[in-house]
């Protein structure tokens, strides 16, 4: 049996007696999508052991691949480790079947989204739905708006408060909006993704 | 021949895409990066009305919306002339965006229809660093005006050697900006955290894990004996910078600041008084005080 980098932290997917599957052909659909066949994925791990946020995951990347491939979608789709994968590439360049995990990562956050799925990191979404908005707003994000919505709504107005003081008196964060002029053609595109 | 890119030596003109963080957080890296390829007599011509590329969250959510909004940059940009990118993580989007459109025709449509232009799959896509790579293989010792001596500095990356597996042909700058600070009297320190990725938006919304990660990464530059870390990413810049917990952190610097430093820009008290962990006591000790200029 190969090792188990960190056996008590994460879920045991590879040896778990009782899968049931669920939804099948969600391989498909993600090579649909994003063009990544994750059959392809072998389970070397390097894509696990390169992640710096395995910390803040249930799965590891590879495992929730492993969910995939056994058509255990909810499951996947449930998961942090969909949301708290930021795309850095670290394991997609490491992968020796070139797989594209975050691209793979991109779908099953979407798929989450679109079916409704409970989202086990909703600030993450919460966050990413904020620079929706400013880039709708704007054409560009405004950093000191997408802060404060962010407070309001994760109802958290009092941690970071220095953190933004000293990033304001520090002109990083500006009052008055960077943003694009000619709204034609973003309006054109905007307007198919409301 | 197919890699040898001829367009990158002869062109001293690009069209330049800074992205939100430079136009805004940063405009100390956009302004150091403008003052140092104008010093290299290099012209940069700013994407009129340009937007956001889609940042790191677009994607997540809407992959096409993302693939578009990159579109419209690449709409924008005047035929012939190369588009300079100084974001790392809009280059990545810019460029899947390119590729995909290009292999797809019913994105291609899109592309037409929403920006009532032919979509031109040649338009050529630079990162700040192939051009850099160009500089630094033809020396620039000539054009330096304040040489670095004695600065120890870690080279920081982030995630930003690491590609997607569509652009993993691509040239691959390991080592770039240790050679080109090396050029400057700069010493490289090696150390453990050079590509360890910044936390990027979880220093939103984790800041907890991503302190701890930040930490590391300053802990393992003052070990390795760095005077400070360079970045050349402004969200690894603000990440390093903002979630650092540590009573003694090291400076941050833009790798741009340093070589606008380098060549003769006579700002850097400007762009200094934006940072968060203040360089200029690292300056004022260690670069200033050899120089008799006043700076
Ligand atoms: S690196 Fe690639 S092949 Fe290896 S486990 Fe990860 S996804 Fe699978
Ligand atoms: S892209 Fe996602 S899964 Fe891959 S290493 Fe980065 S955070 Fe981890």
């Amino acid at each position: 049996m190969i090792p188990n980098t960190k056996p008590n932290t994460y879920r045991e997917v590879i040896d778990c007696a009782d899968i049931k599957p669920t939804i099948p052909g969600a391989a498909e659909a993600i090579l649909k999508h994003s063009g990544v066949n994750i059959n392809l994925c072998l389970h070397c791990r390097c894509c696990a052991g390169g992640c710096p946020f395995t910390a803040a995951m249930d799965y590891l990347p590879n495992q929730v691949i492993r969910l995939i491939q056994f058509d255990l979608i909810e499951e996947a789709l449930q998961s942090k480790t969909i949301w708290t994968c930021v795309a850095c590439n670290t394991c997609s360049a490491q992968c020796p079947m070139a797989i594209d995990i975050p691209a793979a990562m991109d779908t099953l956050r979407q798929l989450a989204i679109q079916h409704n799925i409970p989202i086990a990191e909703p600030n993450i979404l919460a966050f990413h739905q904020l620079i929706k908005g400013s880039i709708e707003r704007y054409g560009r994000t405004h950093k000191a708006e997408i802060m404060l919505r962010y407070k309001l709504k994760t109802r958290d107005y009092f941690s970071d408060m220095l953190t933004g003081l000293r990033m304001f008196v520090n002109h990083k964060l500006e009052v008055i909006p960077s943003r694009v002029n000619d709204r034609t053609a973003l309006n054109n595109i905007l307007s198919a993704h409301r | 021949m197919k890699n040898i890119d001829m367009t990158m030596t002869t062109t001293s003109k690009y069209s330049y895409f800074p992205g939100c963080s430079l136009a805004t957080t940063a405009k100390e890296n956009n302004a150091s990066l403008i003052g140092f390829f104008k010093r290299m007599g290099i012209e940069l011509d700013e994407l009129p009305d340009w937007n956001c590329c889609g940042s790191s969250s677009i994607h997540c959510i809407d992959t096409n919306l993302s693939i578009m909004l990159a579109a419209r940059n690449l709409a924008l940009a005047p035929a012939g002339m190369p588009l300079l990118v100084a974001c790392p993580n809009c280059l990545l989007r810019l460029k899947t965006a390119q590729l995909k459109i290009a292999e797809d025709k019913e994105l291609r449509a899109q592309y037409e229809q929403n920006l009532g232009r032919p979509f031109d799959p040649d338009l050529k896509i630079y990162h700040v660093f192939d051009l850099l790579d160009q500089i630094g293989r033809n020396g620039f010792a000539n054009r330096i005006i304040k040489r670095l001596d004695g600065l120890r500095v870690a080279a920081y990356y982030g995630c930003m050697l690491s590609r997607p597996p569509a652009l993993r042909h691509e040239k691959r700058h390991n080592l770039l900006m240790e050679n080109i600070l090396e050029q400057t009297g700069a010493q490289s320190v090696q150390w453990s955290n050079a590509s360890r990725c910044c936390g990027t938006f979880l220093s939103v919304v984790h800041p907890e894990l991503v302190t701890t990660m930040v930490n590391d990464i300053h802990l393992a530059a003052s070990a390795a004996g760095a005077d400070c870390i360079v970045t050349a990413c402004a969200m690894c810049h603000l990440n390093l910078e903002v979630r650092c917990a540590l009573p003694s952190p090291v400076p941050i610097l833009h790798f741009s600041e340093l070589l606008a430093l380098s060549v003769g820009d006579p700002k850097p008290d400007k762009w200094f008084s934006r940072h968060l962990i203040d360089p200029l006591p690292l300056f004022r000790s260690k670069i200033m005080k050899k120089d008799t200029r006043k700076v």
